[in-house]
């Protein structure tokens, strides 16, 4: 703990362009509402803030982080920090909740994991990462669906209980139809806009309360994308969705690059 | 990640009436997938371990399917969701289908009872 009985909560890691942020990381209040600061060594520049031991200390934070409404506020608050930051330039982001007692020991830190910290930095230097989101639609045109022109051909229905099955076998079929072809689209979209990416990653979808939509989730991607490629990369979602009817695609960015600073232990290709 | 190089949000290229409604305000699961898990690991003076903390992961569950380790601790709806899997439409969803098979029987039945008073 610091003598002031608080903790170092540490944003990220920048170069040691650390000029834009002589003067703190102006305007933005950080985690636990203190304004973020810098420290520097080994040629890095830790992003930081101060933060109160009752609330983020051991004991607190292990309480806290199962308050999902704490939670939330934390993730946004760090996050937009990390947000400031990555305007000015490349910068490594810490996990949440990444805590030290004193300002030495984020020096310590620097100093130890300077290589990493470079290498990393190197990576994300002059790109962005950027999300891709596909989530399954039903095109509104239903004579567009597949199933629909297959029960077409099965000849007249017999019976009004045949004819009412014989619809609902078709709603089947072309619901699951849509449902492969909406996977089938997600797939093709992830594998054509690595084309205009360095790096890719695939994260698993989201469920739709949190989503905010509706629709089920097919894809759920990250791109580290170089900046000079991000017009083309956006015109490329544009023109994804256009032909790909079974599925919606949503674009956010740019993100600090969370998604390809790690030490390559994550899941799926990198 | 240099200043001016950046499509702004508002780029008309991005925002321009068209199927995506152009880039979108950060939701809260793209942040938590992002902030829990990533980046280098850091060995801080604080141990708390995130993925360890059993209710944070229940209360995900709710709101976030993922974790990297979302499969290992169950939270793996995605999986279990017919749409999404073809296993669990093979599998679970099966019930569901000899359920409404069972349903739709006795319909075509009654339907047939009905039509033959009719006649």
């Amino acid at each position: 703990m610091t003598a002031d009985g608080g903790w170092v909560w540490m944003y990220g890691v920048t170069g040691d362009n650390a000029e834009p942020f002589a003067d703190g990381v102006a305007g933005v209040g950080g985690v636990g509402g203190s304004l973020p600061r810098t420290i520097t060594a080994a040629r890095l520049t830790a992003v930081v803030g101060d933060v109160g031991d009752r609330e983020y200390g051991e004991a607190a934070l292990r309480r806290n982080l199962e308050d999902l409404d704490w939670l939330a506020r934390t993730a946004r608050a760090h996050h937009t920090v990390l947000e400031v930051v990555a305007k000015r330039g490349p910068v490594v982001p810490m996990r949440l909740a990444t805590l030290f007692a004193s300002d030495a020991g984020v020096t310590g830190t620097l100093q130890e994991r300077a290589d990493d910290f470079r290498e990393a930095l190197s990576v994300i230097s002059a790109r962005s990462e950027w999300g891709v989101k596909a989530y399954a639609v039903r095109p509104a045109d239903p004579a567009g669906e597949p199933g629909h022109q297959a029960a077409g051909r099965e000849g007249p229905a017999t019976g009004p209980g045949a004819a009412y099955l014989q619809r609902r076998r078709a709603q089947l079929t072309a619901s699951k139809d849509a449902r492969a072809e909406a996977l089938a689209s997600a797939r093709t979209v992830y594998a054509e806009l690595g084309r205009f990416a360095v790096l890719s990653r695939l994260y698993p979808p989201q469920a739709p309360d949190l989503a905010g939509q509706q629709a089920p989730m097919v894809l759920n991607a990250a791109y580290l994308v170089a900046d000079e490629r991000v017009g083309e990369f956006a015109a490329a979602v544009d023109d994804l969705t256009v032909r790909h009817r079974f599925v919606q695609l949503t674009l956010t960015g740019p993100w600090p690059a969370y998604s390809f600073t790690g030490d390559g232990d994550g899941p799926g290709p990198r | 990640m240099t200043q001016g190089s950046l499509v702004p949000a508002e780029s008309p290229s991005l925002s321009s009436a068209g199927p995506i409604s152009g880039p979108q305000p950060a939701n809260l699961g793209d942040i938590l997938e992002r902030v829990l898990d990533k980046g280098i690991v850091i060995a801080g003076d604080i141990k708390v371990n995130l993925l360890d903390i059993e209710l944070l992961t229940i209360k995900l569950r709710l709101v976030i399917a993922s974790l990297d380790t979302a499969s290992q601790v169950g939270i793996n709806w995605w999986q279990a969701d017919p749409w999404l899997s073809a296993d669990a439409a093979n599998g679970s969803n099966r019930r569901a289908l000899e359920e409404e098979n069972r349903q739709l029987r006795s319909r075509v039945k009654a339907l047939e009872a009905r039509s033959r008073d009719d006649g």
